[in-house]
């Protein structure tokens, strides 16, 4: 068993070696494949991140009338959280909002001065709602309405909701947000079935030129595993050392992304690739590895048969 | 030992083979001869599995060889050791590590490897040449470096199909004798030729084929076509 494994790794690496131009096409073309897999954690990651931040950025503004009572506020905010697409609700007081206006305009002389000669809080409340989902937006917003609606106050007690204002913008940040996702996947899908075929390929050309070898092991009575092994392990090996490959290359790539990428997305794209090592790591070398694997288990069964 | 029964082969409505049926008895040393094309070659494919006859059986012992599935083959394939006309040695590979390489794919263990490995050499009078490469061996050389890598695994038969097609007459007589050494020390031998020479020097069991059938089977053969 024991020595079996060894005799394996050894002809595998012999294997590697000796065909060290096919090997290396074979490197490259893999490289290729999990550039475009590593491209594709990257793009879905400023993608997630610059959704989160859309989302959390945008949320809708109930501006209440001043004559509105706290009391019926902090009810509509207790129902408001009962929803169940509802994140968060903030409650700013007319007190809250009037500080946060004069701080807001602190040195201004004119606007403190026509504050003071209102003598009241010209300011309502404001409760800001954040949902879990953009699109869920119009669902609160409706509800709102009718909450406004059933209200005993004549003139309903919400001043106004400013969702209808960033309504435009959200649903087109939702809309470009899943065209780029929809896309890349697809972009995707058609490299990675691309590179797989050019790797099966070029596996094969590997394997083509060894099988004198197989002939001769058939005829001396070598078992299928015996023959398939090193070439398996090759496989692997391409896959591992691409990996590698992609890996060393993508820092330098993130390094020069980074200032672009935080300035743009607020994601620090090497940072993300520091930090997030580890996982980028095991899916890049899992895809080589198993790209490797297949292709050559794949392209040496031609070779086995009777 | 190895038992023909009634065995034919058509290839493309052409039979290579028509009823073939003999016997070969444990030890023996029987040659196959016939013009090309008489059918020699497809009678060795059958009985290493390599292709299914059409119609009949081959047993090999009491195993029915086209009956072996295929995950032991390789396992039957062991016990039947196989020299060709165009040798089939690896040409990155010294005369050594070809028959280490046989040894290697049987499972063998290292320490087996280096103690059988020369000795096969010896047998085959190549102990001098172990680490030289194929292509620094002459036809006869190489031959016999295919012989010794076909009995290292001590099988209980070797076919030799046209072993020396490509040798000239000193060489051929070389291997022949190998063979025959082979013989003497037990083991079946089962040679295709059409060499008129080696036949008659040999005075051994010869099967004469002609358009895919045995037309004569002498014990104490001359070559007579």
């Amino acid at each position: 068993m024991w020595t079996s494994f060894k005799r394996t790794v050894r002809s595998g690496f012999v294997g590697f070696w000796r065909n060290a131009f096919v090997s290396l096409a074979a490197i490259f073309v893999m490289m290729v494949t999990l550039f475009v897999v590593g491209s594709v954690l990257f793009l879905s990651q400023l993608l997630n991140v610059s959704l989160a931040q859309i989302q959390d950025k945008v949320d809708i503004n109930v501006y209440f009338t001043t004559d509105a009572v706290p009391d019926e506020i902090l009810a509509l905010k207790k129902s408001l959280e009962a929803l169940p697409e509802v994140e968060a609700v903030t409650y700013i007081s007319r007190e809250e909002a009037l500080i946060a206006f004069e701080e807001r305009h602190e040195g201004d002389e004119t606007t403190a001065q026509a504050i003071e000669e209102l003598g009241d809080n010209p300011l309502g409340a404001t409760l800001r709602v954040r949902t879990k989902e953009t699109s869920q937006y119009e669902g609160i917003a409706a509800f709102l309405d009718e909450q406004n609606a059933t209200t005993p106050i004549e003139k309903g007690f919400i001043d106004s909701i400013n969702y209808d204002t960033n309504k435009g913008a959200i649903d087109k940040l939702t809309a470009i947000i899943n065209a780029i996702e929809r896309v890349s996947f697809f972009a995707t899908i058609i490299l990675i079935v691309a590179s797989i075929l050019i790797t099966f390929n070029t596996i094969r050309l590997a394997i083509y030129t060894s099988r004198e070898e197989i002939t001769v092991m058939r005829l001396v009575g070598a078992g299928n595993m015996f023959i398939r092994g090193p070439f398996i392990l090759q496989g692997i090996m391409y896959g591992a050392v691409a990996a590698i490959l992609t890996l060393l290359l993508f820092y330098p790539i993130t390094l020069w992304l980074s200032d672009g990428t935080r300035a743009f997305f607020q994601l620090d794209l090497f940072q993300y690739y520091v930090q997030d090592f580890g996982h980028i790591f095991l899916v890049i070398m899992g895809s080589g590895i198993m790209l490797g694997m297949v292709s050559s288990i794949l392209a040496i069964a031609r070779y086995l048969r009777y | 030992m190895i038992y023909f029964e009634k065995v034919s082969k058509v290839y493309d409505n052409s039979a290579a083979l028509r009823d073939v049926t003999f016997k070969v008895a444990p030890g023996e040393f029987i040659s196959i001869v016939g013009h090309s094309g008489a059918g020699k070659t497809t009678l060795i494919k059958m009985l290493i599995a390599e292709d299914k006859p059409t119609d009949g059986a081959v047993f090999f012992e009491s195993l029915n060889v086209h009956t072996i599935p295929r995950g032991r083959l390789p396992q039957y394939r062991r016990k039947i050791g196989t020299v060709f006309q165009d040798f089939k040695l690896l040409s990155n590979k010294t005369a050594y590590e070809n028959i280490a390489f046989a040894m290697e794919a049987n499972g063998r263990s290292d320490e087996e490897i280096r103690e059988n490995v020369p000795q096969a050499l010896e047998l085959v009078d190549l102990g001098d040449k172990m680490w030289n490469f194929p292509s620094e061996l002459s036809g006869g050389e190489k031959q016999r470096v295919a012989i010794a890598r076909a009995i290292v695994n001590q099988p209980d038969l070797i076919i030799a199909d046209e072993p020396t097609g490509n040798l000239d007459p000193i060489a051929t007589y070389e291997v022949v004798q190998i063979l025959k050494k082979i013989n003497d020390l037990g083991t079946t031998v089962i040679m295709t030729t059409h060499n008129k020479g080696v036949i008659d020097a040999l005075g051994r069991r010869v099967l004469t084929m002609d358009g895919g059938r045995v037309v004569r089977d002498d014990m104490d053969g001359k070559y007579s076509l």
